[in-house]
């Protein structure tokens, strides 16, 4: 049982989410402090580019975070605030990027990818079953018959 | 055609594609601010507090902000490119000095030479998150109308100078 509570406490450790961003910030109210959380884990810090600004610990990270609670705190919508990231720093701030002409390949890749992948599967398989059937001359045929017809009559 | 062949086909196609992906630099964002008016701001000057800059300033003039901290290791490499470029060639350099405090921005022109006309401080770093910066040293160049025509990200070498900042600054003064 120790050892077990040892462990789970070195995986406390190993998740950076678990220490970082421990700034003190006062919300105006609970929902305030519920949309800052959304926002900060949605944006990417472009500094760190595999974390995001919740998580992240680099200095330009924590203005970010400021600049989120202050645009809350100024009564912007989540949209706003979005739009504000991504017209200084790109679609890239967003883990959750917009459906747009550059992001639409993004999207629709995977689609496509699976479409070819499903079409390749189909006429492969449709291609071996007509392999078969084409097998079957008519001599074979004959044959099938006669050894059918012989097993029959040994019964 | 051989049907054995298709593997390798569409394997010689991912390996050139991840190929070209090796490539590229994933640091280096495309910037959004290419071709739009650059954002406004109003800061004190690094060496005379009480006057201002503002981009506004500068129009009509074609001009390179250079985004540079005292803190900053490769603000450092790349001082002595912008102290040549200055020398060489007439280029109207204005600099912000980002999050930086205006002693320490000081001393460190005063030790490897100041190649601004005039630095504007952002000890806060808000006017960094305006213009989209996540690097120091960043570098833009603005059209006489004051739009973003060219951003390079990291420190510039001489041969950016020579091959991307010099030519802008030439086309963008004939237009």
């Amino acid at each position: 049982m120790k050892k077990v509570a040892i462990i789970l406490s070195f995986l406390f450790l190993l998740n950076p989410s678990t220490y970082a961003a421990v700034e003190v910030k006062q919300f105006k109210n609970p929902e305030h402090e519920k949309r800052y959380k959304a926002l900060i884990i949605e944006l990417r810090c472009v500094v760190c580019q595999n974390q995001n600004i919740a998580e992240s610990n680099a200095a330009l990270a924590k203005d970010l975070r400021k600049q989120v609670f202050k645009m809350i705190n100024a009564g912007e919508s989540d949209d706003d605030i979005l739009e504000f990231m991504v017209t200084r720093y790109g679609d890239f701030v967003l883990y959750d990027p917009q459906f747009n002409s550059t992001t639409f390949l993004l999207w629709v890749g995977p689609f496509i990818i699976f479409i070819i992948g499903l079409y390749i599967l189909v006429s492969f398989i449709r291609q071996r079953k007509t392999f078969v059937v084409a097998e079957l001359s008519n001599e074979d045929k004959e044959k099938l018959k006669q050894l059918l017809e012989n097993k029959e009559q040994t019964k | 055609m051989n049907r054995a062949l298709l593997p390798l086909i569409a394997f010689v196609v991912l390996v050139v594609f991840l190929g070209i992906g090796l490539t590229k630099d994933p640091r280096k964002l495309p910037s959004t601010f290419i071709g739009k008016t650059a954002p406004a701001f109003s800061l004190p000057q690094l060496y005379d507090l009480d006057k201002r800059f503002s981009p506004k300033d500068m129009l009509g003039k074609v001009w390179v902000l250079n985004v540079w901290a005292s803190w900053c290791v490769s603000c450092r490499a790349e001082h002595h490119v912008l102290n040549n470029m200055i020398k060489n060639n007439k280029v109207n350099l204005i600099g912000l000095n980002y999050k930086d405090a205006v002693t320490d921005a000081r001393d460190w022109l005063g030790r490897y030479g100041n190649p601004y006309q005039l630095s504007a401080s952002d000890v806060e770093g808000l006017i960094g998150i305006e213009w989209g910066v996540y690097g120091v040293p960043e570098t833009f160049v603005m059209d006489k109308k004051g739009i973003v025509r060219l951003k390079h990200t990291g420190p510039v070498t001489d041969k950016d100078v020579a091959d991307e900042i010099i030519p802008m600054i030439k086309k963008l003064e004939k237009e």
